[in-house]
């Protein structure tokens, strides 16, 4: 029996730490990125003409120069894109057409044979603009004085759960009503009012866009990009230009890091609109870094407003909520994220009486969309601040109040939904006893003060209640087993995740199995978007079915063969065993061959080729007065982090000594690449919280390079992070699992924020806690000179 | 554009390029050897991603003009493993799991590898500085450090 539990373990890679699959040829310089595909001499290099003016009528655009200059091969404007452009509102063109709305919009494109000639002739395009005024806040854009940013919202295509409001610059409100919140301020022994402006940040992958597009004769699109969604890109460009989904090829090689930037579409259809005019040849459009500041996406700023209140024994009574998102010029994808706000607006808390307010608003800043957390950071950064000082404000511990109040199983969730199971409660004791939560350790300098805070979270994938997943296994001659899937490795580790589980679920080494790279929509089998931390969850199950779809059709195959019933056969280490013949059988030759019969009378079996989907198909509609309906999403994934902080008292410069994740992930596949999620997400989150945000001045940004725009350095990392992993299965889960990329990074302001009060006693409310703004915020306060 | 024919040493092996005298040492690596292990993050020196050894100096090879290198050493990523073994660096950063999206990665190997040169055995802090110019958004880079600090000590290890 003994060997039997170690061929077991060996051939059950699910919850053991493998290195990643694709760790050598990363290391090697091997990996192929989207810029790293060699097309030869006769690709052009595309470069894009960009609105100067934050708000504006285009009223004529010449690009007669640009034609004429030598080395041109095409030009194009939104003369050629007359279609519209979004994932859940389709408020845009590829090319805008009468109006651009922020600096930076996609007026006219260029492909010519070198970067220096596109560039030139960029500049010999001249657009005359008519200025308008413009919109630089949420909350006066979403107020009847505005100027109107899209005065044909009301036409434009939506899905059912997004609701704007027509005449306005409001493009999704999304309302909770649940309780009597008015009644209920009268049982409050305490409230807490509260408000916070949450800046813009940018993603900055490490790699740039990139994307490379060629049209054929035919028609058929082909498109390069660094991708985190080839059937999403797939699908609306196909839809903008009026082509079939199965007319465009989206290739999408290893990811430089996408945090969200690079889901949906963002710049990847100018190539493919500029490349339709020089059939035959590749078009690359590889953005610069300045580019990618304010040209892709960026996170949505938001200004939040809050109000709670609890009884004398702790209880949180009530919250009333009023979230402006900072949309941007188009909220296509934005819009989800003001509803995945709205829905999860209580917080990880039990609040019987709550209202909720959230609003996407146009305005004229750069397009904000989905990034790592979606919404959930912003949001947590001043519901978790509000906690705290509603604890202070009735003289109970921080770390006690959450512990009555955060989310339990079974409670009823501000939608009206059931919580599952799950281990916030677990998480929250956990992170609390790592940082040793009430012990005061002296500071590092006389100058210095020290402080610790802590910070729940929840998060479930945002998405529509339909996104789908599919798998495909085939089986090699020698038995290797080849998984296909469309999500994306993006760094967080899905291919190998995909791998431990299609060799767990068939039975064979984790070293017999590849995952086919790259992805490409014509071979690939379908996958909604790499985003919400969905993969390990919904593909995960997609992966499974497809390799237990091969391994019943190989008991089958051998059950015949050997005359026997497949309930007594099983796969293990790559061998198909009897527990009641006791034979054995290698895959090798026999899961593309067959078998052949006793006696040689013929053949069964042939390439084994497994297949398997998942689409959750219990999600419902929210009533759009109330938001209450039974099932708001699939899941929520919880956690906590604390943090012990250091403030220098002579310059306001806070450090992040060490910090505690742990999250609940339902099942760690890969242990140690979940560490690895909760330790890069909390640097991430680190650096937003003390250094990120772009600075916009009248819809014009400010800091478009690295120099100005800092992000955390290896000197910025923490000494320490210790991370815990929580267990409490998904019902739906493979193995029970739930994502963890995301969530890593959504509690990491508050929890600094509260670590900054602990150490100087003042609420520092807003990020980023810069230097310089936590030195004014001290003086202000009499507490330095 | 005036072309310049250079000769240089490029992972140990001979080169002779005709390169533009406007050309970067990265688009040179990139686009006339194909060696794109080398990665283009900002062009701008900012961020590390393109970082090569120049005679065993760790620099942004998108700040250097491929004609001011003629005569130089150069090692790129694709040069840090001798015979199919690895460099101790690209061994631990595999084993700590210091890679993640892996475009930072080739910049943080040469970084390493050039203060590893330079000094055997570096502290925490060294290792942190060797790295400050290298920008990683995934890993959060406590991995990275352990892995550059075990392979220091690795390295040591075959030393003695």
């Amino acid at each position: 029996m003994a060997t039997r539990a170690r061929t077991e373990k060996a051939t059950h890679p699910v919850g053991d730490s493998v290195p990643r699959i694709d760790a050598e040829e990363k290391v090697n310089g091997s990996a192929l990125f989207a810029d790293d595909f060699q097309f030869g001499p006769g690709m052009l290099y595309a470069r894009i003409k960009r609105s100067a003016y934050p708000h504006a009528l285009i009223k004529r655009v010449d690009t007669s120069k640009a034609r004429a200059l030598p080395g041109v091969k095409a030009v194009v404007t939104g003369d050629d894109t007359p279609g519209f452009i979004g994932l859940y509102l389709q408020d845009r063109h590829i090319f805008c057409r009468d109006r651009a709305r922020y600096v930076g919009d996609p007026i006219a494109g260029v492909a010519a044979i070198n970067e220096e000639i596109a560039e030139q002739a960029v500049d010999l395009i001249e657009v005359e603009y008519e200025p308008l005024p413009g919109v630089f806040d949420p909350e006066y854009g979403a107020s009847p004085e505005a100027p109107l940013l899209h005065p044909e919202l009301s036409k434009y295509e939506v899905v059912n759960f997004i609701f704007p409001e027509p005449d306005s610059n409001i493009s999704n409100h999304f309302r909770i009503r649940k309780g009597d919140v008015e009644a209920a301020w009268a049982q409050c022994a305490a409230i807490v009012e509260r408000k916070y402006r949450i800046p813009h940040v940018q993603h900055v992958p490490i790699e740039p866009h990139v994307a490379v597009a060629k049209v054929e004769e035919s028609g058929k699109v082909t498109l390069w990009a660094s991708s985190q969604s080839p059937f999403a890109q797939r699908n609306l460009i196909a839809k903008a230009l009026g082509k079939s989904q199965s007319d465009i090829q989206v290739v999408a090689p290893f990811v430089g890091g996408g945090f969200g930037s690079k889901a949906g579409v963002s710049m990847e259809a100018l190539a493919v609109v500029i490349a339709m005019k020089v059939k035959g040849r590749p078009v690359k459009l590889r953005l610069t870094r300045e580019e990618e500041f304010f040209t892709t996406f960026v996170r949505q700023g938001v200004v939040t407003h809050f109000k709670m209140g609890c009884d004398k024994d702790g209880r949180l009574i009530a919250m009333e909520n009023k979230f402006f998102w900072d949309g941007g010029a188009y909220t296509e994808y934005g819009v989800n994220m003001t509803r995945a706000a709205g829905y999860s607006s209580s917080g990880p808390y039990f609040v019987p009486n709550i209202k909720t307010d959230s609003y996407c608003v146009y305005t004229n800043h750069p397009v904000s969309g989905p990034m790592r957390g979606f919404g959930m950071p912003e949001m947590h950064a001043g519901l978790e601040q509000c906690i705290d000082e509603l604890a202070y404000a009735i003289a109970m511990d921080p770390v006690q109040f959450r512990k009555i109040n955060c989310i339990k199983t079974g409670e009823t969730l501000v939608t009206g939904m059931t919580m599952h199971p799950t281990g916030l409660s677990e998480c929250l004791t956990k992170a609390a006893e790592a940082i040793a939560w009430g012990r005061k350790d002296p500071p590092s300098a006389p100058n210095k003060r020290r402080g610790k805070g802590i910070a729940l979270m929840w998060k479930a994938p945002a998405m529509p209640p339909n996104a789908g997943s599919s798998a495909k296994v085939d089986l090699n001659e020698d038995g290797t087993v080849t998984v296909s899937v469309g999500g994306q490795d993006i760094g967080q580790g899905t291919f190998t995740v995909a791998a431990q589980m299609a060799a767990a679920a068939l039975g064979v080494p984790m070293d017999w199995v590849r995952v086919n790279t790259p992805l490409n929509t014509d071979y690939s089998p379908y996958e909604w978007q790499t985003v919400a931390s969905r993969l390990t969850w919904s593909m995960g199950n997609a992966v499974v079915a497809a390799a237990r779809d091969a391994r019943q059709q190989i008991l089958e195959m051998v059950a015949k063969a050997w005359d026997e019933d497949p309930e007594y056969l099983d796969i293990i280490d790559g061998k198909v065993i009897s527990y009641k013949s006791e034979e054995s059988i290698s895959l090798k030759n026999i899961v593309v061959y067959g078998m052949s019969l006793p006696n040689d009378q013929g053949w069964i079996g042939g390439p084994v080729l497994g297949r398997g989907n998942f689409m959750p198909t219990y999600v419902t509609g929210l009533d759009p007065e109330t938001g209450q309906g039974p099932r708001a999403v699939v899941h929520y994934t919880t956690g906590a982090q604390a943090v012990e902080v250091e403030v220098d008292m002579d310059t306001g410069k806070v450090e992040v000594l060490r910090g505690v994740a742990a999250f609940d992930v339902g099942k760690a596949i890969n242990p140690d690449m979940v560490r690895a999620q909760m330790e890069g997400g909390f640097v991430q989150g680190i650096s937003t919280a003390l250094f990120e945000g772009l600075q916009l001045k009248e819809g014009f940004l400010q800091n478009s390079s690295f120099v100005d725009y800092r992000i955390a350095t290896s000197s910025d990392a923490p000494l320490a992070i210790h991370t815990i992993i929580v267990e409490v299965p998904q019902d739906d889960g493979p193995w029970g699992a739930r994502g963890i990329g995301e969530h890593a990074m959504v509690p990491t302001i508050p929890a600094i924020a509260n670590a900054i009060y602990d150490a100087i006693g003042i609420r520092v409310g807003s990020p980023p806690f810069s230097s310089e703004r936590v030195f004014l915020v001290m003086q202000d306060a009499g507490l330095v000179d | 554009m005036t072309i310049h024919q250079i000769t240089l040493t490029i992972n140990g092996g001979y080169e002779q390029v005709d390169v533009p005298a406007n050309m970067t040492l990265l688009q040179m690596l990139r686009d006339k050897l194909s060696l794109t292990g080398t990665k283009n993050g900002c062009n701008a020196g900012e961020c590390g991603a393109c970082t090569v050894l120049l005679d065993g100096e760790p620099i942004n090879s998108c700040m250097i003009l491929a004609v001011e290198c003629a005569g130089a050493d150069i090692v790129t990523v694709e040069g840090l493993a001798h015979d199919g073994v690895l460099d101790p660096v690209q061994q631990t950063i595999i084993e700590h799991g210091a890679v993640q999206c892996g475009f930072c990665t080739p910049g943080i190997l040469i970084s390493a590898r050039g203060l590893l040169d330079r000094n055997p055995n570096p502290s925490e802090d060294e290792i942190r500085e060797a790295l400050v110019g290298n920008l990683c958004r995934c890993t959060g880079y406590l991995r990275i450090i352990d892995a550059v600090k075990d392979a220091a000590s690795r390295q040591q290890a075959l030393l003695t």
